[in-house]
């Protein structure tokens, strides 16, 4: 049988363009706006009107070299504007002032994802097709708003380090946290602050070259990015299974029918005939700069916090990044951290125990909701954890007493001795009566237990938990049974 | 009346001071003038005087300035010789416009000009050709001819214009008038309709040296509306030298030999000059500028390349004329511009277009680049040993019109000897030095960047000692 099926590598990269709040445009003094009436941000500059010129808003070039930094980006001395060439309505001027082969930014590294490099540039204006496709082919009628024209963006290029629909959604949020920390920008998908385009191509597992890409556009969340790799690689891995290439083109996603559709060919074909911006000096950036840039940076970015939690308090990979990339969650741990012991309980927290209760809380609060705003103030999810850890009380009391912690508040303590939730130990409750109990019930699995098949031991202390409803510990259980049956 | 045409501005404006003329008698002799002329040099002409406030306090007296037509003016077509642009009227006013108008010079009129200042014979407007006003069979130079033939013509005290590769001071040289082009960046480009952004510059046309420096003392400037523009180091000051003593001129020979194509009688008033600079005290050397033959090949790759983003907004969206294209957005683009752009434009768009294309942008663009950058080296050296470099404006007098129309090639020739100072983006005046066969011929000298005042004071030191005298012009 030749069943030697080939096993297919997701490799793809980002690009990411990043609105930048600054008050001003990227090349003219109209204010910034979003959802103001149509074309009312305007000017010479921005309309693209005859004699005209660009001037570069130096808040922009601060917030792109805040970026760069924290990025870990080697910021250009001097980098340089190009005109980028191509004709549509909604680019007043026919070009598009961008950066090219001199960056502001190259190198660098996020995450788990290497940078490739990160330039300024100008936005376009907004097109509203009249018609069903939503798209200027085939619509009744278009018009243009000028006010978003000439917003300044920055994008940012990774190189082809992701490797996965998934990591192509988390490392976006690890990024947009970043981004947002950082103060420059909204990064809100849904108005477009954020907008994130894939490169993806598929090689087989273990393969060193790279197989052919496609660009895939249109993907206004992290969700429908996912789901768009997602699809591609699929449609990809199956053309060739059939043996067809992949053809290199850019396609646009449709959330509504999870499907790609190439762009039209007139879209894309472009020679975009770069060359450097008459009309601007190189940007110069000085030491000066950079360090007004470094000086306006946050004392620690995701990234480091992730790896602080992951280094220095021993959270698992998973769990420091869902702190460090959701701030609100990362905050909160910390100051359950710090409040911990302050009852006069002189136990040292245990940071990892913590951790653990951190998703719990939330998945009781609702996913998206900050537990600051919660019913459970963080010293109380400290002290519930230092209970568990002290084995005061059994993980399954500990659930229970977080369900009312996040009903009605107040001090876990004072809960669990109300309820009786408190944890049973072999010395004063009776815990050894009820394993004995336990035995004498199954003594099949008993003796299974006894000559060396450990797996047989689950029923027994689930006799004994459903006995004491969850208020013993499983591990002092298990360890009462080997003593009863002599291992 | 006619007596007031024969002030020169800076006179005129010492007779406003003095109150012994009033700024609007003087603007509306002018504009009487300007309104009735028979050489198309304008495209708009004022239809009053402005009100007066205080112009006989201001540094130019109100002496009222005509300004080409790419220069953008509120509410007042600026249509850069471009049928594309007709009755365009912008919503605000190039700085350097602003500038005069502050200083006391206000708007007489919007001067014709070849289409987005691509051409040097002024054939190119889409709003017909420009007079000579020596001789209205010929044409009067450009790409600022306008403003040429209306300074030469007396249908203006002086008037604005812009350089990009001679196109001040050739249409000056073929109009007997002087032309100023000022070091790149020393004039803000806010507001000027753009042919090739690293070349253009703003620059005086006027009657004589004195008035050309008046007009640069208030148009210089960092504009904040231009990151290109520059900080002057210093002032302009007003000419006054007498002589040349201890000036020393170079005579590029790759320029003036036989590459050059000079005409004779060109020739023969070049030397003249040179001979009289050498009775003011100056020196008369031959001075080598190697890569300066080239200048004329990388300006036609540069200037078009820029022009072919610079004209890319001129798309019927927004402004200007629009072809519509059956609700298809190219078809509409193809007809706007199809018919709103003319020959040469189509054709310096096309050049543009190729040598940035994706394959030629190292050989064309890449290479012409390299070209300039050898070309301001070349001058450099040669100011090491030279305070000028002087040559003729242009090696022909003006030509019939239509005579070099079909032949781009000759046309661009004209403009041998003016573009290799544009490249460099250095200062360059001409002036008259002389007629020959009843036509003007004029005098180039070229000085570093931001040399503009003793440009200037060389200039006039010459000028009083040539003694040319245009008042045929104005009859």
């Amino acid at each position: 049988m030749s069943s030697e099926k080939v096993e297919y590598e997701p490799v793809i990269g980002l690009e990411i363009h990043v609105q930048l709040s600054t008050r001003t445009k990227m090349f003219c003094g109209c204010r910034l706006s979003f959802n103001d009436p149509p074309n009312v941000h305007t000017c010479p500059t921005c309309l693209g009107l005859p004699g005209a010129l660009p001037v570069v808003n130096a808040r922009a070039v601060h917030f792109g070299i805040m970026i760069g930094l924290a990025l870990g980006c080697e910021i250009a001395e001097r980098s340089l504007f190009h005109r980028k060439n191509y004709f549509y309505p909604d680019l007043p001027k026919g070009y598009q002032i961008s950066q090219y082969d001199v960056p502001l930014c190259r190198g660098g590294r996020l995450g788990d994802v290497r940078i490739h490099r990160v330039h300024l540039e100008e936005d376009a204006a907004k097109l509203n097709h009249l018609g069903t496709s939503g798209r200027i082919h085939g619509s009744d009628r278009s018009w243009v708003d000028f006010n978003r024209g000439g917003t300044p963006l920055v994008e940012i290029v990774t190189e082809p380090d992701l490797r996965s629909p998934e990591q192509a959604r988390e490392w976006p949020s690890l990024l947009r946290t970043t981004l947002r920390q950082l103060g420059v920008s909204d990064v809100n998908m849904e108005e477009g602050s954020l907008r994130v385009d894939a490169n993806v191509s598929v090689r087989p597992a273990g393969a060193t070259e790279l197989g052919t890409k496609t660009e895939l556009k249109n993907m206004n969340s992290f969700r429908f990015l996912e789901r768009g790799v997602r699809a591609e690689i699929i449609r990809q891995i199956a053309l060739l299974e059939q043996g067809e290439p992949v053809l290199q083109e850019t396609l646009h996603y449709d959330p509504a029918s999870d499907s790609l559709t190439p762009l039209r060919s007139k879209e894309e074909a472009h020679d975009y005939r770069y060359f450097p911006e008459p009309d601007l000096v190189p940007v110069v950036a000085t030491e000066e700069m950079v360090a007004a840039a470094r000086a306006d940076l946050p004392a620690e970015l995701p990234a480091e916090r992730a790896a602080r939690y992951e280094n220095e308090l021993g959270l698992n990979a998973d769990t420091a990044r869902l702190f460090a990339f959701r701030t609100e969650l990362g905050d909160y741990f910390e100051r359950a951290l710090a409040a911990a012991g302050g009852n006069g309980d002189k136990r040292q927290i245990d940071p990892v125990e913590l951790s653990n209760w951190i998703p719990q809380l939330v998945e009781r609060i609702g996913s998206d909701s900050d537990p600051a705003s919660s019913n459970v103030a963080p010293e109380s999810l400290a002290t519930l954890a230092t209970m568990v850890k002290a084995k005061e009380v059994s993980r399954d009391a500990a659930r229970e007493v977080l369900t009312r912690l996040v009903e009605e508040g107040g001090d876990p303590r004072a809960i669990i001795e109300r309820e009786g939730l408190g944890a049973l130990t072999a010395d004063d409750d009776g815990l050894g009566e009820l394993v004995d109990r336990a035995i004498a019930a199954d003594p099949a699995a008993a003796e299974q237990v006894r000559s060396g098949n450990m797996k047989a031991i689950g029923p027994l202390v689930g006799y004994v938990m459903r006995e004491t409803k969850g208020r013993a510990d499983g591990g002092e259980i298990t360890r009462l049974i080997r003593e009863r049956l002599g291992l | 009346m006619s007596e007031l045409i024969e002030l020169t501005a800076a006179a005129a404006a010492e007779r406003i001071r003095a109150r012994e003329i009033a700024p609007a008698e003087l603007f509306e002799a002018y504009r009487a003038r300007a309104a009735g002329n028979d050489l198309n040099a304008y495209t708009w002409v004022a239809e009053a005087p402005p009100a007066d406030d205080g112009y006989a306090q201001a540094p130019l007296g109100g002496v009222p300035v005509a300004v080409k037509d790419l220069f953008c003016t509120e509410g007042v077509p600026s249509q850069s010789g471009s049928k594309i642009l007709e009755g365009y009227r912008p919503p605000y006013t190039a700085t350097v416009v602003g500038k005069l108008a502050q200083a006391g010079a206000p708007l007489l009129g919007k001067t014709n000009q070849d289409e987005f200042a691509m051409g040097s014979s002024n054939e190119n407007s889409g709003f017909g050709p420009v007079l000579n006003p020596w001789d209205r069979s010929r044409v009067p130079g450009g790409s600022s001819g306008g403003s040429a033939a209306a300074v030469a013509a007396g249908l203006a005290p002086w008037a604005l214009g812009t350089d990009t590769g001679g196109s001040i001071r050739q249409p000056a040289a073929l109009c007997g008038i002087v032309g100023l082009k000022p070091t790149y960046g020393a004039c803000s480009r806010h507001g000027m309709i753009a042919f090739a952004s690293s070349l253009d510059q703003a620059g005086p046309l006027t009657r004589d040296v004195t008035d050309a420096a008046l007009i640069l003392r208030h148009t210089i400037g960092r504009d904040r509306h231009d990151s290109t523009s520059l900080e002057f180091p210093g002032e302009i000051a007003l000419p006054q030298a007498e002589d040349l003593k201890g000036i020393r001129l170079g005579v590029p020979e790759e320029l003036t030999g036989a590459a050059g194509g000079i005409e004779p009688g060109v020739r023969e008033s070049f030397e003249s000059t040179l001979a009289l600079a050498e009775r003011l005290g100056a020196t008369v050397e031959p001075c080598r500028l190697p890569h300066a033959p080239h200048a004329l090949s990388a300006y036609y790759l540069i200037a078009p390349a820029e022009a072919s983003a610079n004209l890319a907004r001129f798309d019927g969206v927004r402004y200007g004329l629009r072809v519509d294209g059956d609700a298809d957005l190219i078809t509409m683009y193809s007809r706007t511009r199809d018919a709103g752009f003319g020959p040469e434009v189509k054709r310096r768009i096309m050049l543009g277009t190729y040598a940035l294309s994706s394959g030629y942008y190292d050989a064309y663009y890449g290479t012409a680049q390299k070209v300039r950058t050898k070309i301001a080296e070349d001058f450099d050296n040669a100011f090491e040993r030279f305070d000028f470099i002087v040559t003729p404006t242009s090696p022909c007098t003006a030509f019939e019109l239509g005579s070099k129309i079909d032949d781009p090639l000759a046309m661009y020739l004209n403009d041998f000897l003016a573009v290799p100072m544009s490249l460099a983006g250095i200062a360059a005046i001409s002036i008259p030095s002389g007629l020959s066969e009843g036509l003007p011929v004029g005098f180039q000298l070229a000085g570093p960047a931001f040399s503009e005042s003793r440009l200037l004071d060389a200039a006039y030191a010459l000028e009083r000692a040539i003694g040319f005298d245009g008042s045929e012009a104005r009859r």
